[in-house]
């Protein structure tokens, strides 16, 4: 479900573009950043919400992979491993996040703390290699940092 | 030369519109609007040749004239903040350390092409610049800078700052008109092309970042000014974001022209660990890999073609001796695979198998007659696809062939590569 504050959100987006359908991204943001993911239930929720057929809604969904539709960890580890990234180590970085985290790209820890993920240049590639969880860009990263991130976002959570 | 669009980007606070205004900013517009009709403006930045930093080249100020007078319909000016080429990272300087510089160069650029609302374009990854760019959109409104009746003058222009989905293809201008008309980012067949027909069937201009954040000083400083940076078909300040095996990877704002060479070696400190280079891609994957031999080359649009390259986004990756090209192909085509809209199929289809085979290769399971397998089918690509796209995923593999085809030939003989590579993170 998505949340009373954000449905206020959404239907106040009717009417900020020259086409309503215009809505759909931004309200996809909205509930992304409420939740992480938005799922079938949302996509229909907000649809609901814009007066839009829940099929375009689905439709324009799907195709940007910002907005993953099953659930995924508190935190989303997004490593870049495009050439620059790639040539600084990035699929070492990888690894070592698979070694660390005892999960494969693509999987999510068992406590639901951190979702694995590679992911194509983020414009960041000066800083190589690096990562984004959830909205933060981590650069220049070494075994040391990499380790001192998790802990503090596990320590976050104490 | 003296710093013009980076010139206050570590100012701390460039950010804020006060600072900014100190710092001489917003004067170009109180000028723009009061001094010059929206034809005036046209023609100074035709006089000045800027050509766009979004990768094409295409004259600005050309484009602006496009836009049909007498069109009874609504204009828009979109600004594409997409920025997607892997390698560059410049746009995210320019709108996160000086949003104001671009937000005066759009108002003024909506005002030349008779735009009343701007779209923001910006890639959805990119939440602190959006964050940056939102509470500057905020502070412009509230000193008049944006709204109605701007400055006094009876012009009037709001922003929206659209955030993407983390597609490549929506930073290719009809995918993106697509994207803010909340569909698929699928791309449209030109013509008719965006000044006539663009985002809702409305008369469009659409220009990049760094292009529109150069508008505020060719209007304070004159398009004589302008064209005697640079060279003379590609003049003006450029922004070159180098990355890859570089002792001091980064952003730099050098004259267009400057050679390949100066910014490897000058500004950038030179190869990592003393190694020697290798290779160089000039503007982002989507431009030909260039050998150690033209390192003589002047980046700027024209001398890039002359060597058999391009400038595109003038973001230079660098590559050392222990790089396999192979291996990098196959990064760069993955890119393209992921990223390919999916609506014609030599881009669809063509991209899957390039990375397939690529992949056999790189894995030790290459055969006799790949090479030519790979040629053939970039060849069913090139030229036969609806946007450029297509022909930017083939770039390469034709580059990497055509440079290190012993590289490819040892990889299939062998089944390993051809250099040892160095572990890189520790
Ligand atoms: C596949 C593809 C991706 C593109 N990505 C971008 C981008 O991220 N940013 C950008 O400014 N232009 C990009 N372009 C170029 C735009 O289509 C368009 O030419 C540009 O925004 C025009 O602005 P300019 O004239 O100021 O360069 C891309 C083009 C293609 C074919
Ligand atoms: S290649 Fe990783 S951020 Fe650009």
């Amino acid at each position: 479900m998505i949340s009373k504050k954000i449905k206020g959100r959404i239907v106040e987006l009717k009417e900020k573009f020259p086409q309503r359908k215009s809505a759909i991204l931004p309200a996809l943001h909205l509930v992304l950043k409420e939740k992480n993911y938005v799922e079938k239930e949302s996509l229909k929720e907000i649809a609901g919400l814009l007066e839009l057929p829940p099929i375009e809604v689905f439709e324009t969904a799907s195709f940007y992979t910002m907005f993953p539709q099953k659930k995924v960890g508190k935190y989303h580890i997004q490593v870049c491993t495009n050439l620059s990234c790639s040539l600084l180590g990035a699929e070492e970085l990888v690894k070592y996040l698979e070694e660390k985290l005892k999960i494969k790209v693509g999987e999510t820890t068992p406590n639901g703390m951190f979702t694995l993920s590679t992911v194509e240049c983020l414009g960041s590639c000066g800083t190589a290699p690096m990562m984004q969880i959830n909205e933060d860009y981590y650069e220049n990263l070494t075994k040391e940092k990499v380790d001192r991130i998790l802990d503090d976002l596990l320590k976050k959570q104490i | 030369m003296e710093k013009i669009l980076f010139k206050h980007i570590d100012f701390p606070e460039q950010y804020k519109i006060d600072v900014y205004i100190k710092n001489g900013g917003y004067i170009a517009l109180s000028k723009a609007l009061k001094e010059f009709t929206p034809d005036d403006l046209i023609e100074m930045v035709k006089k000045s040749n800027l050509r766009g930093r979004g990768g094409a080249g295409f004259p600005t100020g050309v484009k602006w004239g496009f836009v049909p007078k007498d069109s009874p319909k609504a204009k828009y000016l979109i600004c594409n903040a997409d920025e997607g080429e892997p390698g560059t990272f410049k746009d995210r300087w320019l709108l996160e350390k000086d949003p104001h510089q671009l937000l005066e160069g759009i108002i003024i650029s909506s005002y030349a092409t008779g735009a009343h609302l701007c779209f923001i374009y910006i890639r959805g990854e990119f939440s602190f610049g959006a964050k940056r760019l939102k509470g500057a959109i905020e502070e412009a409104y509230q000193k008049g800078f944006l709204g109605k009746n701007i400055l006094g003058t009876g012009f009037d222009l709001d922003i929206i700052l659209y955030r993407g989905g983390g597609a490549y293809i929506c930073g290719e201008e009809t995918s993106l008109m697509n994207s803010i008309q909340g569909e698929r980012g699928l791309t449209r067949l030109k013509p008719p092309f965006p000044t006539s027909a663009g985002v809702y069937e409305c008369p469009t201009v659409i220009n990049n970042v760094e292009t529109l954040s150069n508008i505020p000083h060719i209007v304070l400083n004159g398009p004589e000014w302008f064209s005697s940076i640079g060279t003379p078909t590609s003049p003006g300040p450029k922004i070159y974001s180098v990355s890859g095996h570089v002792k001091k990877p980064g952003n730099y704002e050098l004259p267009m022209g400057t050679t390949l060479k100066e910014i490897i070696y000058e500004h950038a400190g030179g190869i990592k660990d003393n190694k020697n280079l290798k290779a160089v891609i000039p503007g982002g994957i989507s431009t030909p890999v260039l050998t150690p031999d033209k390192l003589f080359a002047k980046m700027d649009f024209d001398s890039m073609c002359d060597v058999g390259s391009m400038l595109g986004s003038g973001a230079v990756i660098v590559m050392d001796e222990t790089t396999c090209m192979v291996k990098s192909a196959q990064r760069m085509v993955k890119f393209f695979e992921h990223e390919s809209c999916g609506k014609c199929t030599p881009c669809r289809e063509g991209t899957y198998w390039l990375s397939r085979i690529l992949e056999r290769i790189e894995n030790g399971g290459g055969e006799e007659g790949d090479i030519q397998l790979l040629l053939d089918i970039c060849d069913n690509i090139c030229g036969k696809t609806l946007c450029p796209m297509g022909d930017g995923a083939i770039i390469p593999v034709l580059s990497t062939i055509e440079n290190f085809r012993e590289e490819y030939e040892y990889h299939i003989k062998n089944k390993k590569c051809m250099v040892t590579p160095v572990r890189r993170f520790d």
